[in-house]
């Protein structure tokens, strides 16, 4: 339990390696081990209760699975399904329509014990009960109860009340003394006041056959502060368990050669002068020098270049790139903290630094609030003990006006929205990381995209094949043959096509695909390997097939725009925010993405150093800055922004950079989320109006003396609800 | 008054009942999926007979 401004405040962490890389590597180490029975899979956009039968059913009737649960609240399945792996099941439910990524179970054990949340829970649950009975006693004490009886009913509320405010008072007492520690005045410190000085008074009065005793009052305080704390800690933990999320996605592991044979290792064992080997489709998991082997590399998430680089013995490579057609051995040259990926991070922690803290509404108005509420109260002691002379009287309207002025409302005020805004926009796939992400969202005016894998999905598309009927099963056929990008493309471009039967298929890794046809050789692949002309500076990428002693046919290809990213664009434009496209890309590339969404604003062929430094100028104008990137060249800049948001196919350091994650593909949640969060700020400041305005009815009645202990619970209740109230409008 | 004697006992022995209920309920996991418990009996899967775990 930290207090309340604490609990806003800190990003997950400072560093997003430190976050990242013990979780990571925790995660490598296990993978040595037998994997679990239990797999969980999460489910970005599973919603209703169709969605559970659905994938339940269909993860049930796949031979080899025990049972299958589905956790709405998490957006999860859990799968008992001994020796499958998640890579059998994610095809499963991609075929009835749903996502599914893989999460790793052992890095989610601590989110699903939740038991600080069920703690708070309990608590709850156990002033609640406490509440109710008191409330009961006090009801008829306020109607008229007399001499004994009213004795006899303060006796048992306060043995009620006083075990309870010890039990359900610790987290404040906890923070407000943490604070006190620290020379600091949180909001728990004038609650814990209010808490112990309310069931003080009250004995004392009790004992002296008083009048007004306030031990519902302080009861109901703990009930209505501990929800907005539980609220508070469920937002908290969402967002911790989303991180955890994350980090559980990659496993950071490599293929180690020693003495000739092949030996699995976590990355951080790699030392320099290691020889590892890089299967097609991996990533190159430490920097170094290329061997052995002939392949392409697509360095999209490093620089945004969509294009992908022939790759021979002799060049280097960094860690992060990914290696497409042919298998390699690298020599490591740089791992773990000297490595490029080491050094980005680096820079990453530089800008954070820079961004600085972000003081939080509650925080400022814990700031400003905490010390009135003490001179009030104080000097309400002194004022009646200087007219009237009686200590008693005086410290009983000093209690009387710490209750009332006690910052209940105001502490759920925030937790309140914040829960009812996070939740709407998990419901659209938004995963918050960060607790004043929403609130830094609501003043963003400028937004800066990345190109390659964030406005478009980093996979190209065929858009154009100039071929004769007669070649188009040959171009299937061989298409298929290579994991290339491209060729893949091709290859479900033609889905339709029947492939022609081929002899002969060799891949030459970096060049392209080679097969016999009928006797003819027929190839696929870069323009300089078919000696073709192609112009390099085009907005396509292009493939080219030809047939001996034939022209070569030119096959064009574009990445494919991500879904909702032109509404997304057109939205934002329309609420009067400057768009800005920002890419490491071909100029071309860029400028053609640029005009079909209509962004007036691109820069191209952008260093990671040349984004970060933009964004900071941007922001040294006095520009909000959202930046929205995928890739690891986003990544200094993504924590340079007042706000970021990153897909969920970005780069772990990425995704661990920015505030927010967007688990689906779609785009135009980033444009709702902006007006989430400008909606969900106004309630934050209505709400503080609201308790404020009660305050101000309330405490001149305390101050004069005239409160009693049923003022006292119906302007703590009446607050409490309204603020609630207002805060759960942000769902319609 | 001696009716007080019998009331209050009562009172805050259904109080407890009702927090002892409570306190089951948060330890054997009830809470963990609210929302899906709202969705799930919308489904007339196990209508019959209860699911076999």
């Amino acid at each position: 339990m930290t207090d309340l401004s604490a609990g806003y405040a800190p990003r997950l962490s400072a560093c997003p390696a430190c976050e990242a890389a013990p979780l990571a590597q925790h995660v490598a180490a296990r993978a040595e081990t037998p994997a679990h029975d239990a797999l969980i899979l999460s489910l970005p956009t599973a919603h209703c209760a169709l969605c559970i039968t659905q994938v339940e059913d269909a993860l049930t009737a796949h031979p080899g699975v025990r049972s299958a649960r589905v956790n709405l609240t998490l957006r999860r399945v859990t799968v008992d399904a001994p020796g499958l792996g998640a890579d059998d099941l994610i095809p499963v439910l991609a075929r009835i329509g749903y996502e599914a990524h893989e999460l790793d179970p052992g890095a989610l054990a601590a989110t699903t014990a939740d038991r600080a949340g069920r703690d708070l829970l309990m608590r709850i649950g156990v002033s609640g009960f406490a509440m109710m009975n008191i409330m009961i006693l006090s009801i008829a004490v306020w109607s008229g109860a007399e001499a004994a009886t009213r004795d006899l009913f303060h006796w048992i509320s306060a043995a009620i009340a006083l075990p309870t405010v010890a039990f359900c008072g610790q987290p404040f007492f906890a923070s407000a003394w943490t604070s006190v520690r620290a020379r600091r005045l949180g909001m728990d410190v004038p609650i814990s006041l209010a808490l112990i000085l309310a069931s003080a008074i009250s004995v004392f009065e009790t004992a002296q056959s008083g009048h007004h005793a306030y031990f519902d009052a302080a009861v109901m305080l703990c009930f209505f502060l501990l929800i907005g704390r539980y609220l508070d800690h469920r937002t908290r933990a969402i967002a911790r368990s989303a991180a955890a999320e994350l980090t559980a996605l990659e496993v950071p592991r490599a293929t180690l050669l020693r003495d000739g044979v092949e030996q699995t290792v976590p990355v951080a064992d790699l030392r320099p002068g290691d020889l590892i080997r890089v299967r097609p489709g991996g990533r190159i998991p430490a920097d170094g020098e290329i061997t052995e082997g002939a392949s392409e590399i697509d360095r999209a998430l490093l620089t945004g270049e969509t294009l992908p680089v022939p790759a021979g013995p002799g060049m280097i490579l960094s860690a992060g790139e990914v290696n497409l057609t042919g298998p390699l051995v690298i020599r490591v040259t740089a791992a773990g903290r000297d490595s490029s990926l080491a050094r980005l991070t680096a820079l990453v922690e530089a800008a954070e630094s820079a961004r600085g803290r972000y003081t939080s509404l509650a925080e400022r108005a814990a700031r400003g609030y905490s010390p009135a509420v003490h001179a009030l109260a104080f000097a309400s002691f002194a004022g009646w003990f200087w007219a009237s002379g009686d200590l008693r009287l005086s410290v009983n309207i000093a209690a009387a006006v710490l209750i009332i002025t006690c910052p209940c409302a105001l502490g759920l005020a925030v937790p309140a929205v914040a829960t009812s805004a996070s939740g709407r926009l998990f419901r659209r796939g938004l995963l918050i990381k960060d607790g004043t992400a929403l609130e830094r969202l609501a003043e963003v005016d400028t937004v800066v995209f990345d190109k390659t894998g964030t406005l478009t999905m980093g996979q190209p598309q065929l858009v154009r094949a100039d071929l004769p009927q007669d070649l188009q099963p040959v171009a299937r056929a061989l298409a298929e043959a290579s994991s290339h990008p491209l060729a893949r493309a091709l290859a479900a471009g033609m889905a339709d096509v029947e492939p022609a039967a081929l002899q002969d298929v060799t891949e030459r890794p970096g060049q392209g695909v080679e097969a016999r046809w009928q006797g003819q050789r027929v190839r696929l692949g870069r323009a300089d390997w078919l000696g073709a002309a192609d112009d390099k500076d085009g907005a396509m990428l292009s493939s080219w097939l030809a047939i001996d002693g034939q022209r070569p046919f030119r096959l064009d290809f574009a990445d494919r725009l991500r879904p909702g990213a032109r509404e997304c664009v057109a939205r934002l434009r329309a609420e009067g925010r400057r768009v800005i496209l920002l890419s490491g890309d071909r100029p071309a590339a860029v400028a053609h993405l640029a005009d079909e969404l209509g962004i007036g604003e691109c820069y191209a062929g952008v260093s990671p150093t040349g984004k970060a430094d933009l964004v900071g100028q941007l922001s040294d104008q006095g520009a909000r800055v959202l930046m929205v990137g995928d890739g690891l060249n986003d990544t200094a800049a993504l924590a340079r922004a007042h706000v970021s948001i990153s897909p969920a196919s970005a780069l772990d350091a990425a995704r661990v950079a920015s505030d927010m994650v967007l688990t689906g593909t779609n785009l135009l949640p980033v444009a709702e989320a902006v007006a989430v969060a400008e909606r969900a700020t106004r309630r934050i400041r209505e709400n503080f109006a609201i308790s404020f305005g009660y305050n101000v009815v309330a405490v001149p009645v305390a101050l004069a003396g005239f409160a009693t202990p049923l003022i006292a619970a119906l302007a703590m209740s009446i607050s409490s609800i309204t603020v609630t109230l207002n805060a759960l409008r942000l769902n319609r | 008054m001696d009716v007080l004697t019998m009331l209050i006992p009562i009172s805050l022995g259904l109080g407890a009942i009702g927090l002892a209920a409570f306190i089951w309920a948060l330890r054997t996991h009830q809470f963990d999926d609210p929302q899906g418990d709202a969705q799930r009996f919308l489904s007339s899967r196990w209508d019959d007979k209860p699911r076999p775990d």
